[in-house]
């Protein structure tokens, strides 16, 4: 099951970006100032995109983990949260 | 299970209730599993009331936002005032993980009990001030602005709330109960929503449409009303005691002093916050909107059902599946909290275009219109005639007339069919008139028992899936992380799986009905997406045992 873990770690790295990507690519294609319908509306993007890059940033960061091995042994107790 | 809680006792440290306070040393499980049933229920009771109030806060402007739009957003452009009324909810959902920093942190330094203490006020005085707001046409712009700060602030009450209730039952909960325990707080965002629904509805029903949507009129009750209530919660919540893993803490001078840095900039917890995210929260997320608004405005806007019985199924499903949040929670004290979490993501994926296809098809009209219907009545000729809105155009003022048809099939289902007319009146005082509507729309449908019982049933489905990802929820989370920074890290994934992910399901559900009209069920691939990656993670990720020791 580990080895699913780490490279399912990759494909979280991947994913992320894509998701960003897909977002911006997206509202470009839609955005348009003269449109009336709620697609065209650039702030609804704005807020989207700006919402979901963090988000997507710690995916990248789970899938770094997870690609390392960092969630091949979760901890047992608060003790092993304070190691770092 | 360890059993090395020993500390000494206080009796002004939120031990009150310990059975024999001159006892020096004691062990904190002990004292937990000896806690007397009545002082569980009151801490239950007391977090449990003044979080379903903070929801039904929250809800009520979500609920009203046609009519808050209206009322405090510039006229001329229906859209763009419900479109503003929406960037504001979405806000109000977007400031909720900041509010959970804000407080968690708070939590996490001065304790749960003064922290869910201020959220409830700040909360109950941000709702109240909102129904006090003069409207745009009064004020101007100073209307909306003020309604977007107090819904900042709710936004940010709310963030701070749930995960000081959740931690105050979970620390008061012996082990084997935890889930049981803390499941009560979760039956408090639906019971929510229930209290918020039946209060808009009472106030409705009771009133004209006019009155009901007039400047000062019925809408502002269900905010002014929420004063009363917190009041009473605030009276109730003050008696109580801090929590005795936290008074614990701090009585050893162990609190954290930066539960900030703690919970998200060292790696080991970080990584327990992302994991608690994106493999639990964020499918729990989408599953909870899904399942009770998603379901709600479909019913609504899409299916165009009536609106007391759009409302009346809600809260029929909401009645029949509450009691399965404790009882999840119950269960997940025996067979652990993931895989009932994981089967509830994996059922909505697996159903959630059949049943809202099925709604979809029950209520198509073209079915119903080539069944013969009955012609009730006709207000063809209104006088006045049912004008709506006039619109500002380049050269003229253009203004819809209604023309209503009421029908009625043999089996019971009642619906009024809708024809619009447009005419525009230029700056010459010329008048003309559109080509009348040849696609007329079908709305206030009306269903048969039987088929307003499967509909019940269906809804009572979904919510159903909402208590399995929800019940458990709690518990887990609380497990997760360490007493000292267990308030902050738990409510930040908690507000970001909720907030975002599923406060976001009926604004992307727009935008993707929007950018797809062709498929009116396009809006639901967001949550099944959502869902299916969350259960990817949560399985392959997460582990099912029950952290049996929280007291660390």
């Amino acid at each position: 099951m580990n080895v699913v873990k780490r490279y399912l770690g990759i494909l979280w790295l991947v994913l992320a970006p894509a998701v960003i990507y897909f977002l911006v690519d997206r509202a470009i294609v839609h955005i348009d100032p003269a449109g009336i319908k709620d697609i065209n509306n650039p702030v609804i993007w704005v807020i989207i995109i700006t919402i979901f890059t963090p988000i997507a940033v710690g995916l990248m960061i789970f899938g770094w983990y997870a690609f390392r091995g960092e969630y091949d042994h979760l901890p047992e107790s608060s003790k092993e949260l304070d190691e770092f | 299970m360890k059993r090395r809680s020993i500390y000494k006792l206080s009796s002004n440290r939120g031990y009150d209730n310990v059975p024999g306070k001159n006892v020096f040393a004691y062990s904190l499980n002990n004292y937990l599993d000896s806690m007397k049933p009545t002082t569980i229920r009151s801490v239950i009771t007391a977090s449990s009331v003044g979080t379903m109030i903070e929801w039904y806060d929250f809800y009520i402007f979500g609920m009203l936002a046609k009519t808050i739009s209206t009322q405090f957003f510039p006229e001329g452009n229906a859209t763009a005032a419900l479109l503003s009324t929406l960037a504001i909810f979405a806000a109000g959902f977007i400031v909720r993980p900041f509010g959970a920093l804000v407080f968690g942190r708070l939590g996490d330094l001065i304790g749960r009990k003064y922290t869910f203490l201020l959220t409830l006020v700040l909360m109950g005085g941000s709702t109240f001030l909102i129904g006090l707001v003069p409207s745009y046409k009064a004020i101007g712009i100073a209307a909306p602005l003020l309604v977007l700060i107090l819904r900042l602030l709710q936004g940010l009450a709310l963030g701070g709330e749930y995960g000081g209730a959740a931690t105050y039952v979970a620390e008061h909960a012996p082990v084997h109960k935890r889930g049981y325990y803390t499941s009560w707080i979760q039956t408090t965002a639906t019971l929510g929503l229930f209290a918020a629904l039946g209060m808009i509805m009472l106030v409705k029903l009771n009133m004209s449409e006019a009155a009901f949507n007039a400047e000062w009129g019925g809408w502002r009750y269900p905010f002014w009303i929420s004063i009363l209530l917190v009041g009473i919660s605030v009276y109730i919540r003050l008696k109580m005691a801090e929590s005795p893993l936290f008074s614990k803490l701090k009585a050893e001078g162990k609190t954290s002093i930066n539960p900030l840095k703690e919970s998200f900039r060292h790696k080991a917890n970080f990584k327990m916050v992302l994991l608690a995210l994106f493999g639990a929260v964020m499918g729990q997320g989408v599953i909870w909107y899904t399942g009770q608004f998603y379901a709600q405005s479909f019913l609504e806007n899409t299916c165009k059902i009536e609106f007391e019985q759009s409302r009346t199924i809600i809260l029929w499903g909401i009645v029949f599946a509450t009691p399965f949040f404790v009882f999840f929670g119950w269960l997940s004290d025996k067979i652990g909290r993931k895989w009932i979490m994981m089967a509830g993501m994996l059922l909505g994926i697996l159903t959630y275009r059949p049943i809202f296809n099925y709604f979809l098809q029950e209520t198509n009209t073209r079915e119903w219109r080539s069944q013969e219907p009955v012609l009730l009545t006709v207000n063809e000729n209104p006088n006045p005639p049912l004008k709506t809105d006039s619109i500002k155009e380049a050269k003229a003022v253009a203004t819809l007339y209604h023309k209503n048809s009421h029908w009625q099939l043999n089996n019971g289902i009642r619906f009024t069919e809708r024809r619009t007319d447009t005419t525009r009146q230029g700056n010459d005082g010329f008048t003309s008139f559109d080509v009348p509507d040849q696609n007329p729309t079908h709305i206030d449908k009306h269903l048969p028992s039987s088929l307003y019982w499967k509909f019940v049933g269906l809804v009572f489905l979904l919510i159903l899936y909402v208590t399995m990802v929800y019940g458990p929820i709690a518990a887990f989370l609380v497990e997760m992380f360490p007493t000292k920074i267990r308030y902050t890290s738990m409510s930040l994934p908690y507000h970001i799986g909720n907030g975002v992910f599923g406060g976001l399901v009926p604004f992307i559900g727009l935008l993707l009905t929007t950018s797809f009209p062709a498929d009116p069920l396009v809006g639901l691939w967001y949550p099944i997406g959502v869902a299916t990656l969350c259960l990817v993670i949560g399985t392959i990720y997460l582990r099912n045992k029950i952290d049996k020791d929280v007291t660390d």
